[in-house]
């Protein structure tokens, strides 16, 4: 074994902002006053905000320091399974620096707007060459948000038909947004079981899928990392019954230039900027959640959209049966403006990205086999997913495991999902990751194996030497302390 | 970790449901709360979602939910009938669902519809062995 | 490729080790008629160098300030930005993190966004606040879909003056429910008609925005009263610019139930329109209707204060359709922009750059009427106004954008019966003279 990444360092303890500063300090540089005050109706006018005072050093200092109590893909490896963490390039946030872009206003006339127009149309164009699906928005602001606008997109094709469809069909294995944006446009959820291969079954669904369901949504691969091998037979039987089939492309960073997600059969797909296309997750956002539709189901895109006339652009409304605006502009154009440029920067280069995401998850599973148990043995795509069971005689939870990777270094891999699993430990470690730091990974799991086997405690106990230990999460929701 | 079959409390004087939910006769009144296999199972109760005072539901129907940190369990009626009194001190101590699942932690009082339902119910016997069988 | 760290080697070594000969094999699941056959038909790969080169071209097409003069807001705000924040958002343990699900290890990240919902609720008056939604437009309907889930009523009531953009949004979220939306008119003084509530009834919400899409700041008082004549309804406000509350009285003192609305302002950058922040807040006995993720305060097996992720039974990921929303990565990074900026400005300075925003909108108001602009609306407002143009004034704007002035938005797309008028904002970033050389401009 290696020296451990991980080591503890001088963290400083930083209090609370309004537990800091003093009144009248001020951290901003206020424009010189060049008009005459114009006092407000006392009616109408308040004592301002109770924020606290700082100087502009207070709250570099304090921002620095909670900044060092994260963990970021920058400070190591961060295999979070379905969350695709991989490098965020710096270029990318060079490019949606530029002062055109970041202080572009969005409702300039389409004459002084022409790049970023540009950047749009051409990004959907890239977007639908990568998917095979020709039309595409780029207006949802994160994968869940593109959900919710394909299944508008599928409930205003019924309706344009004539129909009321009041089902959704949507696997086992599926992300819990899935079921949530099906509820938000009317659909009833309709569980479907995953065959013990841990993939659909087309018997499965022919049973299921009926002339009141409107379709079925679709993550491929699915959160088990495998590949729905029968997902053309799955997409023929409910088009036949005149559902569509909506593709969840959260793990589309396994088959890029390997699979056309058209010929698969589906008819909406979501993308997620922020996981296949490299742009940063933020702590939690912004995303950024284009979806991509058949020729068919152009027609009901989000408008405005991009279109090019001799060589300009602008923005066109003129499409009657588009189900509308969802965001009030045209979704997070910054981020968007990271995933071109990282397009641009690799070309045809992304299948190789596929190839190497999914080799890498393929090398972890046949290297922790057997040490770690795995439900389903076979070929992965970009993630593999493992259980506690091994453990389980030694008291020993995935909880803890995960706990104890942190001492080492890395980042946890996503927990106790899919739910399908007992235990999970879901773990993709995308493209960018080396083989060294690969292999590291692989012997700390394996040292953490045995561990548990000798010195449960360690992990139980874990993590240590973290600014905190495990917090009470309990007393957290019995008594919700919202705001300080 | 969970307890074993045998180490559960299951009182006599209580009337069982297949959700893991016990109704004791109080009065014309039943008092409804969770069992002590279904407060283990769901680990420790941090919120209690309670029906309305006046509200009535059917036999199974669901009248509210229970909490853990990362898990929401819905709550069924035993029998049909009126809501007539909540457990106030839940929504300040939701954990003694936990620590006293057939006593301070009773979760609602039902007027019964028909009074005659309660006999469908199962006792501590059989479902003691439906608890095995779920093993 | 710099991003793509296997070399030959390193690939042989592990197709070794998986067993299978090459790449292609690795894909083997994947039956032969769903594969491409066809290269991915993109651009040729730019080196970093010949990136930026395409990118500054694509920028230097853009009417950006300071060689550009924006008089433009309407729900994007330009706002000087400090360097401390530009600086400090570049650390990347805080851009490169996801979602706080490990708190042990981000800690930085949620004790910044228990300080954004802190401050959020000290700037509406508010007793609680999420950890954001995407925008103010997804913001408000959402707003709307709980005032539903709270008061199991199907109608909410929403002021005309609400931005029209927002509105439609609202109308995108609402069409697959079978939930009826009644839209409330203007008066003539650019306020909501509250007494159009009078034939209104089982309201879930009734909803404003102040200052509104007018500019104008609403008599929130009187409206609230109104909305609560029935005592279920609920009252939603919503806001474009946050700022204003460093003036003007708070929504939560003036009795709104959910507040909402869009936090660009607050250290955003414009980023055409995207990505903003979308800011929610409410009151305690609603907290578990409420979407979005929460950030609550409790302490480590050692008894230290932290932070973690709290009431997520709400959410998706553990309710599923049952959830109050289907939201999962929000705007969080500019959530904790929005947390450097109200702290970097102060309460102290928070409202001094407030009343700098409204005396220099009106010193233009002063100057246009002067002109011979017609003020539109009576009422008083923060930091946008809209004028009725003198006759001819289409030509004139269109000759004023070839001399890199954007002389306001013009309404008619928005308000058909509002030809001739436009929306002018002015923020401290406009500095008496380019409003002197507007006017000149105008006049000329």
């Amino acid at each position: 074994m290696k020296e451990l990444v991980g080591t503890t360092g001088l963290i400083f303890n930083e209090p609370l902002l309004w537990e800091k500063g003093a009144k009248g300090r001020i951290g901003f540089s206020l424009p010189r006053r060049d008009v005459d005050p114009c006092p407000l109706d006392d009616e109408l006018k308040g004592d301002g905000p109770d924020f606290p005072d700082l100087s502009e050093q207070d709250v570099v200092r304090h921002f620095t320091r909670l900044s060092q109590w994260n963990f970021g893909v920058d400070s190591g490896m961060y295999p979070l399974g379905s969350c695709t963490m991989k490098y965020n390039p710096k270029t990318n946030e060079r490019q949606a620096s530029l002062p055109g872009f970041a202080g572009a206003h969005p409702l300039l006339p389409a004459e002084l707007s022409q790049g970023v127009l540009k950047i749009m149309f051409d990004l959907e164009q890239y977007l639908a060459e990568i998917t095979g699906l020709p039309a595409v928005t780029l207006q949802p602001a994160a994968g869940s948000h593109g959900e919710l606008t394909g299944m508008m997109i599928i409930n205003a094709y019924h309706k344009a038909k004539g129909e009321t469809r009041s089902k959704v069909l949507i696997p086992d294995t599926a992300h819990g947004t899935n079921p949530a944006s099906a509820a938000l446009c009317g659909f009833k959820s309709i569980l479907v079981k995953s065959n013990d291969q841990g993939i659909l079954s087309p018997e499965t669904i022919s049973e299921v899928m009926d002339e009141d369901t409107a379709g079925i949504m679709v993550t491929n691969p699915n959160t088990l990392g495998l590949f729905e091998e029968n997902i053309k037979k799955v997409a023929d039987i409910v088009h036949s019954k005149g559902g569509l089939v909506y593709g969840d492309g959260a793990n589309m960073n396994a088959v890029m230039g390997i699979v056309n997600v058209k010929k698969l059969g589906v008819d909406v797909l979501h993308l997620n900027l922020h996981k296949t296309f490299s742009t940063p997750h933020g702590g939690g956002g912004p995303g950024s959640g284009p979806i991509c539709v058949t020729e068919e189901l152009e027609r009901f895109l989000p408008v405005p959209r991009v279109i090019e006339k001799d060589g300009k652009y602008e923005l066109s409304e003129d499409y009657p049966e588009s189900i509308g605006k969802i965001h009030a502009f045209y979704g997070n154009f910054g981020v968007k403006l990271k995933a071109y440029s990282y397009i641009l920067s690799m070309g045809a280069n992304l299948k190789k990205v596929s190839q190497l995401a999914v080799l890498s998850a393929n090398y972890i599973k046949e290297s922790l086999k057997g040490v770690f148990h795995l439900p389903y043995d076979k070929p992965c795509m970009h993630e593999c997913v493992f259980t506690d069971k091994n453990q389980e005689a030694n008291k020993v939870s995935t909880l803890d495991i995960a706990k104890r990777l942190m001492e080492y270094g890395f980042h946890p891999p996503t927990i106790y999902f899919p739910l399908v699993v007992h235990g999970a430990l879901m773990i993709e470690p995308t493209e960018t990751e080396s083989k060294e730091d690969i292999d590291h990974f692989i012997e700390t799991m394996k040292a953490i194996a045995d561990e548990a086997k000798k010195n449960p405690e360690l992990l139980l106990e874990a993590p240590k030497i973290s600014k905190v230990r495990r917090l009470d999460e309990i007393a957290a929701a019995r008594k919700p302390c919202l705001c300080g | 970790m969970s307890k074993e079959i045998s180490e559960l409390n299951l009182p006599d004087d209580v009337k069982y449901t297949d959700d893991h939910e016990w109704a004791r006769l109080e009065g014309e009144n039943l008092k409804v709360g969770l069992t002590d296999y279904a407060q283990d199972q769901l680990g420790e109760i941090v919120f209690v979602e309670m029906p309305e005072l006046g509200d009535t539901f059917e036999k199974k129907e669901e009248f509210g939910s229970l909490e853990s940190v990362k898990a929401v369990s819905e709550m069924y009626m035993p029998v049909g009938g009126e809501i007539v009194s909540i457990n106030e001190e839940l929504s300040d101590a939701p954990e003694l669902v936990n620590e006293d699942p057939y006593g301070k932690g009773w979760i609602i009082e039902v007027k019964p519809g028909d009074p005659a339902e309660l006999d469908l119910l199962m006792n501590k016997d059989a479902y003691l062995e439906m608890l095995k069988g779920l093993e | 490729m710099r991003y793509l760290p296997h070399t030959s080697e390193n690939i042989a070594s592990m197709l070794q080790k998986v067993g299978v000969k090459n790449l292609d094999e690795l894909f083997s699941t994947i039956p032969e008629d769903c594969r491409r056959k066809d290269d991915l038909n993109l651009p040729e790969p730019m080196s970093e160098w010949e990136l930026n080169d395409h990118m500054n071209t694509l920028a230097g097409t853009m009417a950006v300030s300071p060689e550009y003069k924006v008089f433009l807001g309407a729900g994007s705000y330009d706002h000087y930005i400090p360097e401390a924040i530009k600086h400090l958002l570049m650390r990347s343990e805080v851009y490169t993190a996801y979602t706080p699900y490990q708190p042990e290890i981000s800690q930085g990240t949620l004790q910044t966004i228990y300080e954004y919902q802190t401050l959020i609720t000290r700037l509406l008056g508010m007793e609680v606040a999420n950890a954001s939604m995407y925008d103010g437009a997804s913001g408000l309907a959402e707003a709307l879909l709980m005032a539903i889930r709270i008061t199991r009523r199907k109608k909410v009531a929403v002021s005309n003056a609400i931005h029209p953009l927002y509105r439609r949004v609202v109308q995108t979220y609402f069409a697959p429910t079978g939930y009826e939306i009644v839209e409330i008119p203007y008066l003539a003084n650019g306020r909501t008609d509250i007494s159009a509530l009078d034939n209104l009834e089982e309201l879930a919400a009734v909803a404003v925005q102040s200052p509104n899409f007018f500019g104008c700041i609403e008599d929130l008082k009187n409206i609230g009263e109104k909305a609560h004549s029935d005592k279920k309804t609920l009252f939603v406000t919503c806001f474009t610019e946050p700022l204003a509350y460093g003036l003007l009285k708070s929504p939560g003192s003036l009795e709104a139930d959910i507040v909402c609305g869009e936090g660009q302002s607050l250290g955003v950058p414009r980023s055409f329109g995207g990505p903003g922040l979308g800011i929610f807040a409410s009151l305690n006995k609603y907290v578990r209707n409420m979407p979005g993720r929460l950030i609550g305060q409790t302490v480590d097996k050692d008894g230290k204060r932290g932070f973690v992720l709290t009431l997520a039974t709400r959410e998706q990921h553990i309710r599923r359709e049952k959830a109050t929303s289907n939201i999962c990565s929000n705007e969080g990074l500019c959530a904790t922009t929005a947390t450097m900026y109200m702290a970097s400005l102060g309460g102290t300075g928070f409202r001094e750059l407030a009343g700098l925003n409204r005396d220099k909108a009106e010193y233009l108001k002063g100057e246009m009427k002067n002109a011979g602009f017609t003020i539109s609306f009576d009422s008083p407002t923060f930091n946008e106004f809209v004028v009725e143009s003198p006759a001819g004034f289409e030509t004139t704007y269109k000759k004023l954008l070839k001399r890199k002035i954007v002389a306001g938005l013009p309404l008619a797309p928005y308000y058909p019966e509002l030809d001739d008028h436009y929306l002018f904002c002015v923020t401290e970033t406009s500095s008496k003279e380019d409003m002197d050389a507007l006017i000149k401009e105008v006049t000329s």
